[in-house]
């Protein structure tokens, strides 16, 4: 037990900053209530230095994955609570004239910061995850409190009806998860997310095909279709855009980017317990049907988002579509496995632009920025706090908010994918590892997808600058707290700094995605070695072959 | 180094353009591209002519390692004299819009700027990435300039501008990346380095040249603009401003043609063999369908557009000849549309300045009130139509003579290519065309009958802009120095044609090379085959075109 805390520090200390927030955030003394804010961000500080230095996680199947994922997840948690803005200024004036008598639990503003936290906490845990049961309560860390965020953000009832709608998708997602484990569990014998990759190569060795149990592989199906619904992806996307568009504003940006990580971290988890089988009836690294099913979903995803996105007028509306798209595109690095070289233990370096799980943690984190600093844009507006609804309301705001205007310019072009910004370099790292592993229907398929998003991302990015101002937008004024202009201008800076910083970026998230190659299953892959070196010589020689044809030819 | 300060250049001076003073933001455009331009011939100074083929002046910086992604910038002798074109006529498409913008100045001169460094950036890049970078942000200025400072149509004409073009080049990025992949493979070492990748693809085999050189056109064809994908160009041309239509003809069309020179000539060398017919049909079509475009339209911006459609189909037919004398012909052909088409976009402007309407029907005779404009006019429509003496003639000639050889015999000596007569006799016919409707129009326009556009803006302060009737100084201070170029180029064609022979014949011998070798191969493949499947007849004939076209 003592041997995880060394890897727990980061979260053990949000853990107790949360409990800290919780009590100051509801004290009936107004400074203990504001200073809660920034009790939350030096702790999440802490739990960044403490990320840093935290050793690799030897019982996970990615152990590197925890080092690059953390600090990063604390770097954007610093970003998405600048953004969070302060204690309701409305209620805190009522209580200070007297209007209203001060109520722990009235002021929602209170608790909120703690769910923050416990979600961010939740997000921290699925990196460092060894088994199936820690992985599922990791997971609902990650989302209970989310439910939670989306009522309280907002004083009207939409907000109230995205959160319903959300838990109960949830909930339902929970299930098809849950069912999913249980039949790994039930086809491997064991929770233990290695020793299950180590019964699967078992299974594929045994069987004259190369094949799992095929309820092993049921269960890895439906765990997926729970995951397709923190990563907004087929056939789990219908919420996104409700809750998206009912919830406040910075609490969208929050769940555009916390539950979609998770989602993606816990898919290249389970993705991992198959990675290695040999090799019958498969496509590229995967059994023929999780592949089949990858890909159908991938294109459905981005289809879907990018097509409806282009139909809605209501600017959260399209972000939460296009969030769904980004999904789609991720699937890629999914569908690309994580490379030949990182399998066979060939050399880290050389793995790099055929790592399709390195380009999905680059890219989650690249998308984590961008689309929180387009987010973060919409939040610095309010009239008579109102938030920002149509594009309408967008229309113009650059003539008297020109930073804003070129916040919400650079993210949108970066989500488009226009080079050199840092969406670039993510879609360049999705496709070049989708292309290496033959993917080139699907890269192509992306390819036309982004160009579809260029219609939408180019409206948002216009409308403030090339449209007249309509009278509401006129009306359009900075919302008090200061800190989603800093949240924003943090983001669009990050943005430009990936620009140069994108190599260090790919590197690390390269090390992240090294699937462990374990003592567990060392046995095994002696046992089946001569099948394996088969393997691995037939796809040399097809290299070689290739190579004698080419320079014959040359 | 030197490149790189060409190319931060003007960048500096549109960063001192939006923080330097509202009023005098027009004067430090000016002077910065000068600085840029007299940079610009410094730099030429320092190219060694003898070894035009070789990337000079080359400066590397490490940008993301891992994927071998290097800043890393050159010139060959192609790349410089069209260097040269953009920081020549960037100060006089400033000079010529000193009058055209009110509002918005300082954003209007700084995107200008920044779109110069976009496309000086194209035209050195070495690295795939960085050529695929800048070609893709000259989208950014271009649709600004467009969305904001265009008339009345402009936003459904800048959207569909983005949309066309970023559709076509994502398609030519997935291309890349596969040939990136592909040197991966065999090498083992992940570069986009431009040389080691033509390198490569041009060994790959000739089905997947073909899907390269598809996905390469899908990009530079829409960026040309070849025939079927053209449709952007006649509506962004109308809607843009002078400065951004002068630009967006003389410059940004060749990022479209130096990119089939650079990527798809040279690293799909079988695969243009094999389809160079069908795009030089693309071509005829687009010369003979612009021109009867042209023939009658009313809109006097749009007939520019629409025979610079016209044009660039004999850019590309040059090309696409695959000898030394068509695409030394299509390459000095982009220079030269751009010079003379450029100028005519000014002169159109300057019309449009003073009265505010494109419609032809509205003017005639300007020739009698605007004689200075009327001569510039008359000089570069006959520049455009290709006057032997002038530049045009030169470029036009030389394509339609490639096409025309193009694998064909002579003296027991085969030209390279695989083209023929009928290509060029069509073609002809266009040249024809040209002059049909380009003097029509001038006729109409410049001689007969007086007739002016009502001027019924007159009270309108807006409207008048304190012109006199006939060009000032400045006008024709911009329009002089492009006349002069023509001639110049016009009668000493050597200056342009010198440079660029020793790259040309690089690539033709690249591509011929490389055919040779294809059709051995097939040869091989022919007396080995014992299997004697379907496909066999096919790479007969195949090898009989590719030697047709290929050998001396």
């Amino acid at each position: 037990m003592l041997d995880r805390i060394a890897y727990l520090w980061p979260e053990l200390t949000l853990f107790i900053t949360a409990i800290v927030v919780i009590f100051l955030g509801t004290s009936k003394d107004k400074d203990f209530r504001r200073i809660s804010h920034w009790v939350a961000g030096i702790g999440i500080f802490i739990a960044m230095a403490l990320g840093t230095i935290t050793p690799t996680v030897e019982g996970s199947l990615f152990p590197g994955l925890a080092v690059y994922a953390k600090p990063m997840i604390c770097l954007i948690g610093i970003i998405l609570l600048l953004g969070m803005g302060s204690i309701d200024t409305h209620l805190e004036a009522d209580i200070k004239s007297g209007k209203r008598i001060f109520d722990p639990l009235d002021n929602s503003r209170g608790e909120f910061m703690a769910f923050f936290l416990l979600s961010l906490i939740g997000l921290m845990l699925t990196t460092v995850a060894e088994d199936l049961i820690w992985l599922f309560l990791a997971l609902e860390l990650t989302s209970l409190p989310t439910y939670v965020m989306v009522a309280a953000s907002r004083r009207r009832s939409c907000g109230h009806e995205s959160s319903v709608k959300y838990f109960y998708l949830g909930a339902l997602a929970a299930a098809f998860f849950l069912y999913g484990f249980a039949m790994l569990y039930g086809a491997t014998g064991s929770l233990h997310l290695v020793e299950i990759r180590a019964a699967f190569i078992e299974q594929s060795a045994a069987s004259p095909t190369g094949s799992i149990n095929p309820i092993g592989l049921l269960g890895l199906i439906l765990a997926f279709v729970g995951v397709a619904y923190k990563i907004a992806a087929f056939p789990m996307h219908f919420y996104a855009a409700d809750v998206y568009e009912g919830a406040a504003t910075p609490v969208s940006a929050f769940l555009a980017f916390v539950p979609k990580a998770a989602g993606f971290i816990v898919i290249m988890l389970l993705m991992g317990t198959i990675l290695g089988l040999h090799n019958g009836d498969s496509v590229g690294v995967w059994p023929a049907a999780i592949h089949d099913i990858l890909w159908i979903i991938a294109v459905i995803t981005m289809v879907i988002g990018n097509t409806l996105a282009l139909l809605q007028k209501r600017v959260k509306r399209i972000l939460a579509y296009s969030s769904i798209a980004h999904s789609g595109y991720m699937m890629i690095g999914i569908i690309a496995g994580p490379g030949v070289a990182v399998l066979h233990g060939g050399d880290i370096a050389d793995s790099l632009t055929t790592n399709g799980f390195a380009a999905v943690l680059f890219y989650i984190m690249a998308y984590g920025i961008m689309n929180i600093g387009a987010f973060m844009v919409l939040a610095c507006l309010e009239d008579r706090g109102e938030e920002i609804e149509t594009l309408d309301d967008l229309a113009g705001i650059a003539r008297s908010h020109p930073w804003l205007g070129v916040m919400m310019a650079i993210c949108c072009m970066s989500l488009l994918g226009l080079p050199p910004l840092v969406g670039f370099f993510g879609k360049m790292y999705l496709f070049s590892s989708g292309i290496a592993a033959g993917e080139i229907v699907l890269v192509v398929i992306a390819g036309l997808n982004s160009a579809v998003s260029a219609w939408y991302y180019l409206k948002l990015a216009g409308l403030p600058w090339l449209v007249k101002p309509t009278t509401r937008s006129e009306r359009m004024v900075h919302t008090p707290y200061i800190g989603r202009r800093v949240a924003a201008a943090l983001s669009a800076i990050g943005v430009i700094v990936l620009i140069f910083a994108a190599s260090s970026l790919m590197e690390a998230s390269n090390r992240a995605s090294q699937i462990r190659t374990p003592d567990v299953i060392a046995d095994t892959i002696l046992n089946s070695a001569s099948d394996e070196i088969e393997v691995l010589e037939v796809t040399d020689e097809s290299n070689t072959d290739n190579g004698i044809i080419q320079k014959s030819s040359g | 180094m030197e490149l790189l300060i060409l190319l931060v250049l003007p960048l500096l001076t549109a960063a001192s353009v939006v923080f330097g003073p509202k009023a005098n933001a027009r004067m430090i455009a000016l002077l910065g591209t000068s600085l840029t331009f007299v940079w610009g011939v410094v730099v030429c100074g320092m190219f060694d002519f003898h070894n035009a083929a070789d990337m000079q002046l080359t400066a590397a910086w490490d940008w993301i390692p891992a994927f071998g992604l290097r800043f890393s910038l050159g010139v060959d002798g192609v790349s410089m004299l069209l260097i040269l074109m953009t920081v020549f006529l960037m100060p006089l498409t400033i000079l010529g819009s000193f009058t055209a913008v009110e509002s918005r100045q300082k954003e209007f001169f700084a995107w200008l700027c920044v779109l110069q460094t976009a496309m000086l950036g194209v035209f050195m890049a070495r690295d795939l990435i960085v050529f695929y970078t800048c070609f893709e942000f000259t989208l950014i200025p271009m649709y600004v300039l467009i969305a904001v400072f265009g008339s009345a149509n402009r936003a459904k004409a800048s959207t569909v501008f983005f949309l066309y073009t970023f559709t076509g080049s994502i398609l030519t990025l997935a291309g890349l990346i596969y040939v990136a992949w592909y040197h991966w493979q065999l090498n083992g070492i992940w570069t986009f380095d431009i040389a080691a990748l033509t390198q490569t693809a041009s060994h790959m085999d000739a089905s997947m040249q073909a899907w390269i050189l598809l996905a390469l056109c899908c990009g530079l064809a829409v960026k040309v603009p070849l025939f079927p994908v053209h449709t952007w160009l006649p509506l962004a041309h109308t809607e843009a401003p002078t400065a951004g239509s002068v630009v967006l003809a003389a410059v940004l069309l060749k990022l479209g043609t130096y990119g089939m020179f650079r990527f798809a000539l040279p690293m799909c060398p079988i695969a243009i063999s094999q389809y160079a017919p069908w795009l030089a049909v693309l071509c005829i079509i687009g010369i003979i369908y612009g021109a009867l475009i042209c023939w009658v339209q009313t809109d006097v911006k749009k007939l520019i557009a629409y025979s610079s459609v016209s044009h660039l189909g004999f850019c590309i037919l040059g090309l696409v000849a695959l000898n030394t004398i068509g695409i030394s012909g299509s390459v000095t052909y982009m220079l030269n549309h751009g010079l003379s088409t450029g100028a005519l976009f000014l002169c159109v402007g300057m019309i449009y300045e003073r009265y505010h309407t494109r419609a032809m029907d509205d003017y005639s005779g300007l020739s009698r009130v605007m004689p200075i404009w009327a001569t510039f006019t008359v000089f570069f429509i006959m520049s455009s139509v290709g006057l032997p003496g002038l530049n045009g003639f030169i470029g036009e000639f030389l394509s339609v003579v490639g096409a025309f050889v193009s694998g064909t015999t002579m003296d027991g000596q085969v030209t390279p290519g695989t083209l023929g007569p009928w290509f060029a006799v069509v073609a002809g016919f266009g040249m024809i065309l040209a002059a049909i409707y380009l003097l029509y129009f001038a006729g109409r326009v410049i001689f007969g009958p007086l007739k002016l556009p009502d001027m019924h803006h007159d009270d309108d302060a807006h409207a008048t802009p304190k012109l006199p009737r006939d060009l000032n100084m400045r006008e024709i201070a911009v329009l002089t120095p492009i006349a002069i170029a023509c001639v110049v180029l016009g009668v000493q064609p050597g200056l342009m044609l010198d440079p660029i022979q020793q790259p040309i014949e690089r690539i033709v011998d690249t591509i011929h090379e490389a055919n040779i070798q294809h059709a051995q191969m097939m040869m091989i493949g022919e007396s080995d085959m014992v299997m004697t499947d379907q496909g066999s007849q096919d790479q007969t004939e195949l090898a009989d075109t590719t030697m047709t076209g290929g050998a001396h």
